[in-house]
């Protein structure tokens, strides 16, 4: 039997800027409540050499994230991908986003299902 | 029974996500509720993007708390004891004790406080002009905020200019008109947080992925600074001198457009050396205008008569105009006097700023100065925006002309991809701001006499047709020249996030007869009121947008039990005050103020959307070349002389230093060291967060979830030597008061400085007097002061004041 094709979420958290837009459209989209969602967003603080230090933000499907397969069904992009404000999230078959992720740097590839 | 889904259309502005709008939205609407949002793919603005703000609507529209009908006090102002009252009743009540004010005092002795630019400010200023009073108040100190700035660029420039993200063309980035800027310098801006300025934040980011590299200005480590090529992180409230230093090492390494500088600016003109001032016709000829200027013509040797009104050389333009040097002329009175160009005296002081210096002042090496000037410089074309840190420094105006120069002098204006003229959309203007009188207007100059501040602080009298702030709060204790007796408050919060000094406002407010609050929700303003109005949200209105461009219109989605669009509320009292008010509905005064578009509203409703054609004043670019700026359609600017204005006739003509440079703000460690010794970190406010509008949100879930606390950024090794850990609660102090809050600690912030978050209180806290919502807990607004305001009337020290900080006692958390 074929492997069933997996989906995922593509981020460029290069350009993520942490608006939070992506938690909150789960949020409406499934009326899940504050607190709950299938995506939190992150901030990371690095701190580099010579006092310097780079922040990042990072959204992360939690165990609530269902790929927006209700949404993809309709021929619809998942809630947090359309509106995204970075247009930094691509989802897709899991292939075709690792060739995306190829060609550039910080990137990070979910596989939440 | 369930009924269809309705998708309704329509822009987004201003009650909701509290911006300053233009996003194309799909309300999915059933049996009158709002079910969701979405972006609108198609709308050239977002293309289908939205904000959390935006996203948690249905949160916001069918909110508990809402208010659903017009209330009257019952208890003392504080108290918050309330009695629902009906509209009929609420209009009746508004309207005879408004009018007792206006029979007893006369009709400035009310004032009508606005906030932040909604699409209510026109509504605020027909209602305050159909009963008569000059006196609309934005609620900032030295109305630190967007106002000044436009009034600051049209002073030298004629217009305001923003960066360009191809916004004036549907079809955006793919317009062939149109170039990537190859660098932004983003000065104190966290533009995608919010999304001011009628600008969407993330167009920024769109810029940079299609490779435009970033300099930021900021003291903090932004998201942008952590992605830019140089990171500026400058002592706040030494912008000026940072942006001198700029202009030093463009002017010294010749990486200034010399051509632009001749033709554009007013550099030729003559100043006299003996009084430092403008060389007039009048001081050179018998009869001579007194507003014409004089260039030298080297090959004649002699002057030429610059013709203002003309922006023109009178007769022949000279064969060799002086851009730099000195001449030696004869007046009509035959005194000799020496002048030299306003290019050289410019430069003088622009000298006064080499990058060493600039170090000293703002902590910026003097090596990375110089080298992000020669980057922007040398980037062509290359783009300035700037957030409200400019506004928030009693010296803006020295500040905005510096950074206009700057994109002037590059030869960044109005050219694809530099800073863009921004005007409203078809030159519809509903009320005035600087650049354009609006159709909303009082009834005569007559009535506009007694605006409190005109007479003293010129850009009042010219760009900025506001009261003082300042000078009005003073004015409500002191009744001198006459007194304030009421107060209408309609998209603002006085008390809880507007206000500086909230304890002076809350003084004020008490002391008024009457106060009327226009608002969603209760805040700890409406606690001041004796009427307060329920208003709505963009989705239960209809309205129009013609910031900048697109003209677009805002389209009635639902309703919400009696709540009322603010532009309702005050058209009905409007009509009550005014016997000659002369529109019968809404939509009537709408068309008449869309007349220049040449349409209708519901005709805009059609079509969405309008984009000004090419060869409209709205549509760039190089419109001074085009002669599509002046009134005239002479080539050149709105300015008094017709050219971009180094040396800024009008702050001559009103007393104040014509040219860019800086002043150290009132409350630093530089300008009060004896302060620094008790309170040794400088505290900012206002860092912008996604999640909230300024002192909206907290009570919608989704977003109070995002940010939670009023939170005071800390560097980790300030922190530990104060003993404060990360998400420990903590006081901020100084000489005014104190506020608490929760500490972050991050390397974001210096060393030697707190960032404190601005427009707390907390909707789930008591509502009556001592909690107030908890804001006198954590207002950080507790420690600004008002009365501070720049010289000319605009500008404040709200980014930069000093405090010294401890840990919070564990009963006090
Ligand atoms: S893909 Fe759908 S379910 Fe998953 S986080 Fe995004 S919006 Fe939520
Ligand atoms: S919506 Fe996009 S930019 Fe915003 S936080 Fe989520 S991933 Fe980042
Ligand atoms: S904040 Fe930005 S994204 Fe949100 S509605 Fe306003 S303009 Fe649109």
């Amino acid at each position: 039997m074929a492997e069933k094709q997996r989906y995922g979420l593509l981020i460029d958290y290069e350009y993520c800027t942490g608006c939070f837009t992506c938690q909150v459209a789960c949020q409406q989209e499934y009326g899940w409540p504050a607190g709950m969602g299938g995506i939190r967003v992150n901030e990371i603080v690095q701190n580099l050499p010579k006092g310097k230090a780079y922040l990042t933000y990072f959204p992360f499907p939690t165990e609530l994230c269902i790929l927006c397969k209700p949404r993809v069904k309709k021929g619809l992009e998942p809630a947090c991908v359309k509106h995204c404000m970075a247009e930094c999230m691509t989802y897709g078959p899991i292939e075709k986003l690792a060739e995306k992720m190829a060609e550039k740097p910080r990137m990070v590839l979910w596989a939440p299902k | 029974m369930s009924s269809e889904t309705e998708i309704v259309r329509t822009t987004t502005w201003s009650a909701g996500p509290g911006c300053h709008g233009g996003c194309g939205i799909l309300a999915h609407v059933r049996d009158n509720k709002l079910v969701k949002i979405e972006g609108n793919p198609d709308h050239p603005w977002n293309r289908g993007r939205l904000c959390a703000r935006v996203l948690a609507m249905t949160q916001y529209t069918h909110h508990p708390d809402r208010l659903r009908h017009p209330l009257k006090r019952v208890g003392a102002r504080g108290e918050g004891k309330w009695e629902p009252i009906s509209w009929e009743e609420a209009f009746d009540l508004i309207e005879m004790r408004m009018k007792a004010i206006r029979d007893e005092y006369g009709p400035e002795s009310m004032l009508f406080n606005s906030g932040t630019g909604r699409d209510i400010y026109p509504w605020i200023c027909m209602l305050a002009y159909a009963y008569g009073s000059p006196n609309v108040m934005f609620g900032l100190s030295g109305s630190a905020c967007y106002g000044p700035r436009l009034a600051a660029v049209n002073t030298v420039q004629g217009d305001f200019a923003v960066f360009d993200a191809a916004q004036w063309f549907p079809d955006r980035y793919d317009d062939p008109r149109w170039r990537r800027p190859e660098c932004m310098i983003i000065w104190g801006y966290n533009i995608h947080a919010t999304c001011p300025d009628n600008l969407f934040g993330h167009w920024i980011i769109d810029l940079m992925k299609k490779g435009t590299k970033i300099i930021t200005v900021d003291p903090r480590l932004s998201w942008f600074a952590s992605r830019s090529k140089y990171h500026l992180a400058l002592r706040p409230g030494t912008d000026a001198a940072l942006a001198m230093g700029f202009l030093n090492v463009i002017i010294q390494e010749k990486l200034y457009d010399r051509k632009f500088a001749e033709t554009w600016t007013n550099a030729r003109h003559l100043i006299r050396t003996d009084t430092g001032c403008l060389l007039t016709e009048a001081e050179l000829v018998d009869g001579g205008d007194s507003a014409n200027y004089v260039v030298w013509d080297a090959a004649s040797g002699r002057p030429v008569v610059w013709d203002s009104a003309a922006a023109d050389y009178r007769g022949e333009a000279p064969e060799s105009p002086m851009f730099s040097g000195t001449c030696d002329l004869e007046l009509v009175q035959g005194e000799k006097v020496t002048c030299r160009t306003v290019w050289d005296t410019f430069c003088a002081e622009v000298e006064q700023y080499p990058p060493e210096r600039v170090e000293e002042i703002s902590g910026v090496s003097a090596e990375v100065v110089a080298e992000a000037a020669r980057y922007y410089a040398k980037s062509g074309p290359a783009a300035i925006h700037w957030g409200v840190a400019v506004d928030m420094t009693p010296a803006l105006t020295p500040l905005v002309q510096a950074l206009s120069c700057l994109w002037a002098l590059t030869g960044n204006l109005d050219v694809p991809g530099g800073n863009v003229i921004a005007r409203l959309a078809f030159d519809v203007a509903p009320y005035a701001l600087p650049g354009s009188d609006g159709a909303i207007r009082l009834k005569s100059g007559e009535q506009d006499k007694p605006r409190i501040g005109r007479d003293r602080y010129l850009p009042l009298d010219k760009f900025y047709w506001r009261c003082s702030t300042d000078l009005s709060l003073d004015q409500i204790f002191s009744e001198d020249p006459y007194p304030i007796k009421g107060m209408w408050i309609q998209t603002a919060g006085i008390m809880q996030g507007l206000g500086m000094d909230p304890k002076k406002w809350r003084s004020a407010l008490e002391k008024l007869d009457f106060v009327v609050a226009v608002d969603l929700f209760h805040t700890p303003t409406t606690q001041y009121a004796d009427v307060v109005l329920p208003a709505t949200t963009f989705l239960e209105k209809d309205s129009f947008r013609s910031w900048w461009v697109p003209l677009q219109t805002i389209n009635k989605a639902m309703n919400v039990e009696e709540c009322l669009p603010d532009m309702e509320i005050n058209f009905e009292l409007a009509r009550r005050f005014d016997p000659d008010f002369r529109f019968e509905t809404l939509h009537d005064l709408y068309d008449d103020i869309l007349k220049p578009s040449g349409l209708t509203f519901s005709e805009l409703q059609q079509k969405d959307w309008a984009y000004p054609p090419e060869g409209s004043s709205s549509c760039p670019y190089l419109r001074h070349e085009k002669g599509l700026l002046r009134p005239d359609k002479k080539p050149g600017f709105r300015t008094p002389t017709g050219r971009f204005e180094l040396y800024s006739t009008l702050r001559e003509q009103w007393g104040l230093e014509p040219v860019p440079h800086h002043e150290e703000p009132p409350f630093t460690p530089v300008s009060r060291p004896d302060l620094a010794k008790d309170y040794p970190l400088i505290l900012s406010t206002g860092r912008r967060s996604p999640a909230f509008f300024h002192s909206e949100h907290r009570n919608i879930p989704w977003l109070r979830d995002i940010d939670p606390d009023p939170v005071v950024e800390i560097h980790p090794n300030t922190a530990a030597e104060h003993g404060i850990g990360n998400g420990e609660w903590m006081w901020v102090e100084n000489w005014m008061g104190r506020a608490r809050f929760k500490a972050k600690l991050t390397p974001v912030v210096p060393q030697w400085m707190i960032m404190a978050a601005h427009g707390w209180w907390q909707p789930e806290k008591e509502a009556a007097e001592p909690s107030l919502f908890g804001m006198w807990k954590s207002n950080i607004n507790q420690l600004l002061p008002m009365g501070h305001q720049g010289k000319d009337g605009v500008g404040s020290p709200i980014k930069h004041s000093m405090c010294r900080i401890y840990k919070a006692g564990p009963e006090e958390v």
